[in-house]
């Protein structure tokens, strides 16, 4: 098993790897085109900033060897984000792997605290990646932006408004929270993944 | 549902954890690692890992055993104590941290904060303020560790942390802290009810009610804890079951 994670200008790289450890599996940083282009799975991280990330994989026409990708790639937080058609952070134009665009949560305030920080319960989970979880469990989130719901969403949350906590495009995945922090919901999700067909 | 959060937190002095602890199943207690995979298995949500060393080789240890940490827990964690710099900031993320707090570096040196949620972001940037309600009723912030009394007060510093980047407020309250008789719910529901940020509660939990009190009263996102944790005055389990019969949206 061949498992790249994508090394770009985000945080969290190590989180995941570490992560990966944990459940028994080896991977590689990398943003190295061949190498990622010859691996069994790709995880595609992040915790940053759309614009600044976008501009850093187009540098590198590392945008274009993720949209062709046919093995399995997931896609984490910004990464997910990153793969949606259109970020309202710096009105960054993005992969458009997904079809949904990505929007602010509404103007924080006492009642709506922005970024979201913490756990909240996936549900309506439509996906081999959920295999061996149970609805509504507990995933760790922080962000201040998100997908809205549509055709490809496989797992919902609600802050303010339902929304994508995961999503799905054919070898494409996304999730929005962090499953290298959710503790053992996150490591059975990473399992899925990684053994993924 | 977003739910309320219940995180201990773990003095660490040259490498090793502070405070008499007693946990018989645990191999090695004052080993921050094996404490923190225990409170993770229990269920704490997060875990704050403090540290009070004040010797030259400081910073390596600390990112030494931010690495052992980040190896081992597989739950979110932040790294505090005499953080004062973007670079400081820069090794503990690499490390593994996912959020650092700042206390009396930021106080002096505001800029600080705008600094490290420029270079990082704010959801990694929790200001730690230390406050004390003085005679006149009003609660003013205090330096290096409570040692030091400011003339400013705790809601102004908040709302300034707040507007320069601070990602989360960690308020703690020195009239309360180890007297595990509350925690200061007037304050804590004032910067709840204020920012636009989560605030996370600290000092003076002592039974699983104090900890109801503090989300519904105080209006608190989280509850931080430390000697009722390690001495299992509180166990965490136990706390998230009551709260939960408490219609208080906890992770179970």
């Amino acid at each position: 098993m061949n498992i790249v994670i994508v090394k770009y200008n985000a945080g969290n790289i190590q989180s995941v790897l570490y992560a990966l450890e944990r459940i028994g599996a080896t991977a590689v940083v990398t943003d190295n085109v061949e190498v990622i282009q010859t691996a069994d799975k790709v995880i595609f991280p992040g915790v940053g900033e759309a614009s600044t990330a976008m501009h850093y994989l187009k540098e590198r026409k590392l945008d274009e060897v993720i949209k062709n990708l046919r093995q399995p790639l997931l896609g984490v937080c910004l990464g997910m984000q990153l793969m949606c058609a259109y970020s309202e952070e710096n009105n960054t134009n993005c992969l458009g792997i997904f079809s949904e665009k990505v929007q602010r949560f509404a103007p924080a305030t006492p009642d709506i605290k922005v970024p979201q920080i913490g756990w909240n319960n996936i549900y309506n989970l439509k996906s081999d990646l959920f295999n061996h979880l149970k609805e509504n469990s507990y995933c760790y989130f922080v962000h201040s932006y998100f997908a809205a719901l549509g055709n490809e969403t496989i797992a919902t949350a609600d802050y303010v408004q339902p929304y994508s906590a995961a999503l799905h495009k054919d070898n494409f995945y996304g999730v929005q929270f962090h499953p290298e922090k959710s503790a053992e919901i996150g490591e059975q999700i990473l399992k899925n993944f990684i053994t993924m067909q | 549902m977003l739910t309320k959060r219940i995180i201990p937190c773990l003095d660490i002095k040259n490498g090793r954890t502070v405070k008499g602890i007693n946990f018989e199943n645990l191999r090695d207690a004052g080993d921050p690692v094996e404490l923190g995979a225990f409170y993770a298995r229990q269920g704490a949500d997060e875990l704050v890992f403090l540290d009070i060393t004040a010797t030259n080789e400081k910073r390596k240890t600390l990112s030494e055993l931010v690495n052992k940490i980040a190896h081992r827990i597989n739950i979110p964690f932040t790294v505090g104590g005499g953080i004062s710099s973007v670079a400081d900031v820069q090794v503990l993320l690499q490390n593994g941290a996912d959020k650092i707090s700042v206390n009396t570096a930021a106080y002096k040196n505001p800029q600080l904060i705008n600094d490290l949620s420029k270079e990082f972001g704010s959801q990694c940037v929790v200001l730690a303020i230390d406050t004390r309600k003085e005679e006149d009723g009003e609660w003013y912030v205090y330096l290096n560790g409570g040692r030091v009394k400011t003339n400013t007060k705790c809601l102004d510093w908040a709302k300034e942390g707040v507007e320069r980047g601070a990602g989360e407020i960690l308020l703690t309250s020195m009239n309360n802290d180890g007297t595990k008789q509350g925690f200061a719910l007037d304050i804590t529901q004032q910067l709840a009810a204020t920012l636009p940020v989560p605030v996370i509660a600290s000092g003076g939990g002592g039974t699983v009610q104090h900890f109801a009190d503090v989300f519904e009263e105080g209006q608190a996102d989280a509850a931080l804890a430390a000697s009722i944790f390690h001495f299992k005055e509180v166990d965490i389990s136990q706390l998230k079951a009551f709260l939960k019969d408490k219609d208080i949206s906890v992770r179970l």
